[in-house]
């Protein structure tokens, strides 16, 4: 097209538009200025934001990219002696909340999400408020989600939903199934508020899991590792990108080897499975703890999340108390158990020798009241007092040494104080004397107690692994070594007695006949095995009493006691049952019986090439 | 006589400076949404607009502007159809039908950027047959009610920003025109007593929106988080800015629309002060210098033109480069030259192709 012809086409006629365009030259100029102020107008806010508000906005901006993510630290695993795993780790999932990003009206949504209501949320994020934990750190909600809680966290924890969601993934306690060692390993739970206040406690963080109980809590330190964070670069979506800008990774804690056997540990378990009451098996070369037994036991594994209200309802309201560790923690007489203790204070002191005769006729009075044995005895030694267990001899004998001298001997054995065992809360046990009766009841000590307390009843309390520490040590020879857990500790110096070889043996061929020679714990015999040990039955409440309320005395059976050890030479392992209203210590005779058979058949088999084990778990996993 | 077509008599500094802004345009849409599955390709989609928008600009000088402004009433017509029509039978996009598609095509365009231009010419033939120095109040209600019309229907699929620059070229003409300072301050308190009226005939989202805007912090997550983040990205930027393609604010996608209404803030993420101020200086240049045409224009109509492009951009530029770093109500413009996008590219180009239509006659009569 020809731009003339266009341009001639189209001339605008002059009228139409006029050509004066001087009178606006004003007006234009005030639009320069305008646009002017314009400009300078947003330069200003730039100037603000970029330069005045650099630091703020730059910190901004880093904490809408830079996400922290907790990396916690998986806690050792715990071994037995032979390395096979008693407790585990396995991956879970654990959801967090960041308060930087938090909007309060979320969380009943959370909540629901998360099978939680709106308060258990609430609760922990207050209280890292209130332990002013920095702002930035995310808070533990909830741990082991479910996969439904997972696939709500994974799904809602984008920019647009619910960005203060974190998911972390961490490793979650596994412990043995129905109880195994239950109350020996304890649980690992959230750290409470109470416990952050005490010097104990004061180093952990909310949120960590500590040991609550048990070898979890007494080897905390060398168990829980060091968490880890990792800073990384997330978008408006919440995922992550490149590599991340700070990693510190988390240091594992550190394995723990326990001297317990598993092998062991199961015949225990199993012995005493449906009865109450306790098993404690100890080397008394080293004391090493080769088995712990309490029952009745309860499921670790509830403790790995947060309880239920209904579980721990269960547990802390069950009359036989299953969260008792027993073996530390049971208080009984030991009755007859003890008198191998009295024996040697007789030996030892020249009150008595093996050759002593004391006629039983089946009952005996001193200073006014009588005394009943179990049968009548005729006259009987040492050894044969030991066998059968007659009262009378040992009342005898125990009025002709005093009360102070079976206390002297009994405390040296340990009876009465705790043995150190390395687990948290073990009791005391008790050894009357006049001194001790004076101080605490305030009353003089009458001879006749002394005759209760020469067959291990009266005031005599003792635990299990006392029991079993103190009788292991006697028929040691007079070697004290403290029970421990952990193999590859530091053994002490045993606690020694300057006793004679002969005496020792008197007691130890006693102990002997109690298995062997047709004595009371007959049961116990294994042919081919000498294993030696003492019965006990012990009452719960005095034979008056009992007469008086005989409802009381079916419901408070007598305790039955059983302390064995092999071989008689030189022993290897001495076994200690208890066994809760048990009736008698010859029912307690074969538990001890099972755990030493199971010892030695193990050895036997170490012997051979190739021998198979018996184990929970097939092989440990690393 | 040829000589006011020829290559040699266009405005070169403002094309330079328009192209110039442009190229800076594409690298913020290409670090904008390089990592993006869905807008990746958005920056080559950008240089074809501009082509093609250069190509319209040639094509807008070739035809005297006079004879364009002899074909208002057509075009204000089919304005009015085609915003008729968006209302009706427009693309939903976010809140509001903006869109329209155009058969075999397959492209959507956006009326309302077509009506800009439309104004802009409408108000400079009024303007320009007035006959006297003055705008009479007649001339006002009659001019006002033409630009209503088509600014009542932009507002209503809703879109408040284009309507309020579509005004800006109508309260530039007028007060181009001369206006006593009797209707001025009538007018004034007019619209201040019908501000508080205003306030309930908006729609929700945009009452919500001038809300965030006189406070963000009140709605974190919802219309205050663009602004937030706009603000948080602008200032992160610093005085030298993040680098290309480096601002966290905009690669990790806390800023929305981050090749479109708020690219200027992930280009101030970006670039930083410095990249601000140059950005501003070369869009004021470009204003200065649409403003310098219509100084030399041969006649009103073409200065009203020039004022009217002039005070569009400058309207733009104050509510989406003032909307971003929190110093303007958020109404969803795009930013001339740089935003992503085919309608408004195309157009800023159109009316660059006016600006240069006057340019070129300025010695014809």
């Amino acid at each position: 097209m020809d731009p003339e012809t266009q341009q001639s086409k189209h001339s605008p006629p002059s009228r139409l538009y006029r050509d004066d365009t001087r009178f606006a030259l004003g007006r234009i100029a005030v639009f320069q200025y305008l646009a002017v102020g314009v400009f300078l107008f947003l330069v200003g806010g730039y100037w603000v934001l970029q330069i005045r508000d650099q630091k703020f906005n730059a910190e901004m901006a880093e904490r809408n990219s830079i996400k922290t993510v907790p990396l916690p630290a998986p806690r050792g695993k715990i071994l037995d002696r032979d390395g096979r795993i008693i407790v585990d780790n396995h991956s879970s999932f654990e959801c967090y909340i960041s308060r930087d990003a938090l909007k309060p009206e979320h969380i009943p949504d959370i909540a629901a999400g998360l099978g939680m209501t709106p308060e258990e949320v609430r609760v922990p994020l207050q209280r890292a408020d209130a332990r002013k934990v920095p702002r930035r750190f995310p808070v533990l909600i909830k741990q082991e989600l479910t996969p439904a809680e997972l696939a709500f966290v994974e799904s809602h924890k984008d920019q647009d939903t619910f960005p203060e969601l974190q998911l972390v993934s961490s490793q979650a306690r596994l412990y043995p199934q129905s109880g195994l060692a239950a109350h020996v390993i304890g649980y690992v739970g959230e750290v409470s508020d109470q416990e952050l206040n005490t010097t104990e406690f004061a180093k952990y963080s909310q949120g960590d899991k500590v040991g609550k109980e048990g070898l979890e809590r007494q080897y905390n330190d060398v168990l829980m590792g060091t968490n880890g964070q990792r800073r990384v670069v997330v978008d408006s979506r919440g995922t992550e990108h490149g590599d991340p800008v700070d990693n510190k990774d988390f240091v594992p804690g550190n394995n723990l080897q326990l001297t317990l056997d598993l092998d062991l540990q199961s015949v225990a378990e199993l012995a005493m499975e449906g009865r109450k009451g306790a098993v404690v098996a100890l080397d008394p070369r080293n004391g090493e703890v080769l088995a712990m037994v309490s029952r009745p036991a309860f499921d670790p594994n509830l403790f790995t999340r947060r309880i239920s209200r209904s579980d721990w309802k269960e547990l802390t309201e069950n009359p036989d108390n299953p969260l008792m560790n027993r073996a530390i923690q049971a208080q009984f007489a030991p009755g007859s158990t003890f008198k191998p203790i009295v024996s040697m204070a007789g030996l030892e002191s020249g009150t008595l020798d093996p050759s002593t005769l004391v006629h039983c006729p089946g009952s005996a009075t001193f200073y006014g009241h009588t005394f009943k044995c179990d049968e009548i005895h005729g006259t009987v030694d040492l050894h044969h007092a030991i066998v059968h267990s007659c009262d009378v001899y040992f009342f005898t004998v125990g009025n002709r040494m005093g009360i102070d001298r079976i206390a002297e001997y009994a405390q040296l054995a340990g009876i009465g104080k705790r043995t150190g065992i390395d687990l948290p809360n073990e009791k005391d046990g008790l050894m009357p004397s006049p001194k001790w009766k004076l101080r605490v009841q305030r009353e003089k000590w009458y001879a006749g107690e002394t005759i209760s307390v020469a067959i291990g009843q009266g005031a005599v309390e003792v635990t299990p692994i006392q029991l079993a520490s103190a009788l292991g040590g006697l028929v040691s020879g007079g070697a004290w070594y403290k029970p421990h857990l952990v193999k590859g500790a530091h053994i002490d110096a045993p606690r020694r007695a300057d006793w004679s070889p002969e005496n020792v043996a008197t007691v130890v061929s006693g102990m002997c006949g109690v298995v062997n020679e047709g004595g009371t714990g007959a049961s116990a015999a294994i042919p081919g095995l000498e294993i030696c040990g003492k019965t006990g039955t012990a009452q719960r409440i005095s034979n008056d009493l009992a007469k008086a309320n005989k409802a009381l005395a079916a419901a408070m059976k007598d305790n039955g006691w059983f302390v064995g050890f092999a071989p008689r030479e030189n022993p290897e392992i001495v076994v200690a049952a208890l066994w809760e209203g048990g009736g008698k210590g010859a029912f307690s005779a074969p538990i001890v019986r099972d755990v030493i058979k199971a010892y030695f058949d193990k050895k036997a088999r170490a012997g051979k090439p190739g021998a198979s084990q018996l184990s929970f778990f097939a092989q440990p996993a690393h | 006589m040829p000589r006011y077509r020829s290559f040699r008599d266009l405005d070169w500094p403002l094309l330079i400076i328009s192209l110039v802004i442009s190229m800076l345009g594409v690298l913020q849409i290409y670090s904008a949404t390089h990592g993006d599955t869905r807008w990746h390709n958005a920056w080559w989609k950008q240089i074809i607009f501009i082509v093609v928008g250069l190509g319209l600009m040639w094509l807008t000088t070739s035809v005297d502007y006079h004879t364009l402004l002899g074909q208002v009433p057509i075009l204000y017509s089919l304005s009015i159809v085609g915003l008729v029509a968006t209302v009706a039978v427009g693309k939903m996009v976010f809140h509001g039908r903006r869109w329209i598609s155009i058969p075999f095509l397959g492209v959507n365009f956006q009326i309302s950027e077509f009506v800009k231009l439309v104004i802009i010419l409408m108000v400079a033939r009024y303007l320009s047959e007035l006959k006297s120095d003055e705008v009479s109040l007649r001339d006002l209600f009659r001019l006002g009610g033409l630009v209503a019309l088509p600014v009542a229907l932009v507002y209503f699929q809703p879109d408040l920003g284009t309507a309020i620059t579509c005004l800006s070229v109508l309260v530039a003409g007028v007060l181009l025109a001369g206006l006593r300072w009797q209707y001025l301050a009538a007018i004034a308190l007019v619209v201040a007593l019908a501000l508080p009226a205003g306030w309930y005939m908006i729609q929700p989202y945009q009452r919500a929106r001038l809300v965030t805007f006189l406070d963000p912090s009140l709605d974190q997550l919802g219309a205050g988080y663009q602004v937030i983040q706009s603000k948080i990205a602008i200032g992160a930027g610093g005085i030298w800015g993040a680098g290309l393609t480096k601002g966290t604010q905009t690669q990790l996608r806390f800023l929305p629309a981050a090749h479109n209404d708020l690219i200027f803030s992930g280009f101030a993420e970006e670039h930083g002060f410095v990249g601000v101020v140059v950005a501003l200086g070369l869009y004021f240049l470009l204003l200065m210098q649409i403003v310098q045409n219509a100084q030399t224009a041969p006649d009103r109509a073409g200065m009203y033109i020039c004022m009217g492009v002039a005070a569009l951009l400058l309207c733009h530029l104050l509510v989406n480069v003032g909307m971003v770093a929190g110093e303007m109500p958020l109404t969803g413009i795009p930013l001339p030259l740089m935003s992503a996008g085919g309608s408004i590219t195309m157009s800023v180009f159109v009316m660059l192709g006016l600006v240069n239509n006057v340019r070129l006659r300025r010695f014809s009569s």
